[in-house]
């Protein structure tokens, strides 16, 4: 089972980058993947992932980084402090691939996609600069999902409908 | 370590939040230690002014992650309480449940996975999971019981949604409450192997003097209603609060400091379960028994043993509960507004006793809100128990000083999240 895993929290700005990322694929990821929203607790991926083998995550970051700046990662090694935070109940990305790891519920390929956000206060939306990198993160994970099913590039839905629009 | 110097611990990790703790030796004497908390303060109070009396609830539960039914809870209870609502039982009985769930989740999580690899020399629950994974699994077990009946009663685990003044949007089915029954029976197994388990710690030989502060209730273990009382003989109704309790700044930290009639004071599980160990259920009394507990517990590197108690007493409560559910109908009764009314709240989350107060005008918007957070409660009596514990060992290392500090302070299970937000542990000598 394919599964992809937006995080975040919709009511603190950048924050929420994850969950918006998640709804894009969603519109259009091939049958048969799933698509899931986690808000706040990172622990609860290891019963979210459970029994997929193929999973892909899009979380928020905030560091000394850029705004906008996507890194993306391979969890079949350790992630190392990038994906650290530090002082917290709500165990940090990279503590819960660990824990998952240690504890042997690692899917075998997890595939994390973390967006460097801009601001997290309460009740703020979405800046429009990381609404449009969250466009961009999403139509790499379908590019990716679409070409393990063996698409094509024109056969993406995302894909298609731009280039009916800008033939 | 040498005479004058000054510890500087600028991230302190597994605590809730972002700040530092400094420690300030001169002469060989701990002369001040400090709970930075930099993180800008939370405005929720000015963010609650001007808005719908209906709304605490889902706003206040945005203080926190880790303990938004608390927040719900003590909103809820001051709002009805300003307008001179009392709910029905089986709404009552519905709210005790749900924060049921939070203590469970909670109290896994800081036991299992923040606390206990102090005790056994491990860095994190990860760690300690590479060596010992049934252990952390049967503590991921029993908070993801917590978790689920959070979702079953609350809608969701993390900010649950079914909460409203008055009750609830929509009452759990009979048949939803009932499935969780094997989960949460295993989880009260659990729980017991858990009190078991960590009474087999060494503890550091560290009592306090502390005035202990919680709620009180005439039958039950406090957890959604009660007077608020302290080993110092206060007793009064959460309405008598402002009275007594005194918050102030302090340049070091941008969360309040508490005092009780000028006096530090502490609240959590230690304060809940030395005022309130006799409403324990005989069988939980006699677990805490067998752990070493006696009726008060007064060392805070023993409170980890105190949270496994109350998780057998949450699961156990949460059992009963189900047992005798009957859903409230309807599932909220009406709240009005009232002319320029007030209303106070106290309610016991996890980490201890969390004040609600609100000022509604007769539009129903509200005019004035203050929220007191257990965490922005226990700053002084941290800072206390820090001077203490620090100045008996000034002849470690720094980094070991720096280590035992930092278990120490784990030991209240702090939320700066709630009191301001982000911790960081700073020695420093002159």
């Amino acid at each position: 089972m394919t599964l992809v895993i937006g995080i975040g929290n919709a009511d603190r700005g950048d924050d929420a980058v994850g969950l918006v990322v998640a709804r894009h694929v969603r519109d259009a990821a091939p049958p048969g993947v799933t698509v899931r929203e986690l808000d706040g607790d990172q622990l609860a991926l290891l019963d979210a992932w459970d029994g997929a083998a193929d999973v892909y995550i899009v979380d928020a970051t905030w560091s000394d980084s850029e705004p906008g700046i996507v890194r993306r990662f391979d969890a079949s090694a350790p992630l190392g402090g990038g994906f650290q935070h530090r002082g917290t109940h709500m165990f940090s990305l990279a503590d819960v691939i660990e824990l998952a790891r240690a504890l042997h519920r690692l899917p075998a390929r997890v595939i994390g996609y973390g967006i460097e956000g801009a601001a997290f206060e309460l009740g703020a939306p979405l800046a429009e600069e990381t609404e449009a990198v969250a466009r961009a993160v999403a139509d790499q994970i379908l590019h990716e999902l679409w070409a393990a099913e063996g698409a094509g590039e024109r056969d993406v839905p995302g894909n298609r409908r731009r280039h009916h629009r800008d033939p | 370590m040498t005479h004058g110097s000054r510890l500087r611990v600028p991230a302190l990790t597994r605590v809730e939040g972002e700040g530092g703790l400094e420690i300030i030796v001169s002469g060989g004497q701990v002369t001040e230690a400090r709970l930075d908390i930099y993180e800008p303060p939370r405005f929720f109070e000015a963010l609650l002014r001007g808005r719908r009396y209906t709304e605490p609830p889902d706003i206040t539960a945005r203080i926190c992650g880790i303990c938004p039914v608390a927040y719900q809870m003590s909103a809820c209870a001051a709002i009805e309480d300003a307008c001179g609502v009392t709910v029905p039982d089986p709404v009552k009985a519905l709210r005790r449940l749900l924060y049921c769930g939070e203590w469970i989740e909670s109290h896994a999580l800081h036991v299992y996975l923040l606390h206990a690899p102090d005790f056994l020399g491990y860095d994190s629950g990860i760690h300690l999971a590479r060596d010992h994974p049934d252990i952390v699994v049967r503590g991921l077990r029993l908070k993801k019981a917590g978790n689920h009946l959070m979702e079953v009663v609350g809608g969701r685990s993390v900010h649950p949604v079914n909460v409203r003044v008055g009750g609830f949007y929509r009452a759990p089915a009979v048949r939803d409450l009932r499935a969780l029954l094997p989960e949460l029976e295993q989880a009260r197994r659990d729980a017991a192997e858990t009190i078991a388990w960590v009474s087999t710690f060494a503890f550091p030989d560290f009592s306090r003097d502390y005035e202990f502060v919680s709620l009180r209730h005439p039958d039950d273990y406090p957890i959604t209603e009660g007077r608020v009382v302290s080993s110092g003989g206060l007793d009064i109704a959460p309405a008598g609060y402002d009275r007594h309790f005194t918050e102030f700044q302090v340049p070091h930290s941008t969360a309040l400091h508490s005092v009780l009639d000028g006096n530090t004071y502490l609240t959590g599980p230690m304060a809940r379960y030395s005022l309130n160990s006799s409403r324990l259920p005989a069988e939980i009394a006699a677990a805490a028994r067998a752990a070493g507990l006696g009726a008060t517990c007064d060392n805070p590197f023993r409170s980890i043993v105190v949270r496994a108690v109350e998780l057998l007493y949450a699961c156990d409560e949460a059992l009963r509960l189900i047992g005798g559910y009957q859903p409230p109908d309807p599932p909220a009764v009406e709240v009005e507004p009232r002319a320029d009314c007030t209303g106070y709240g106290c309610t016991e989350a996890p980490r201890g006793l969390l004040y609600h107060r609100y000022s509604i005008a007769a539009d129903g918007s509200i005019t004035d809100a203050k929220i007191v957070p257990p965490t922005s409660q226990n700053q002084r009596a941290i800072e206390a128990d820090l001077r203490a514990f620090a100045a008996t060992r000034l002849e470690l290392p720094p980094e070991r000083l720096t280590e035992e500090c930092e278990q120490a302070v784990r030991s209240y299970d702090p939320c700066i999240s709630c009191a301001a937000h982000f911790l960081d542990l700073r020695v420093s000598r002159t």
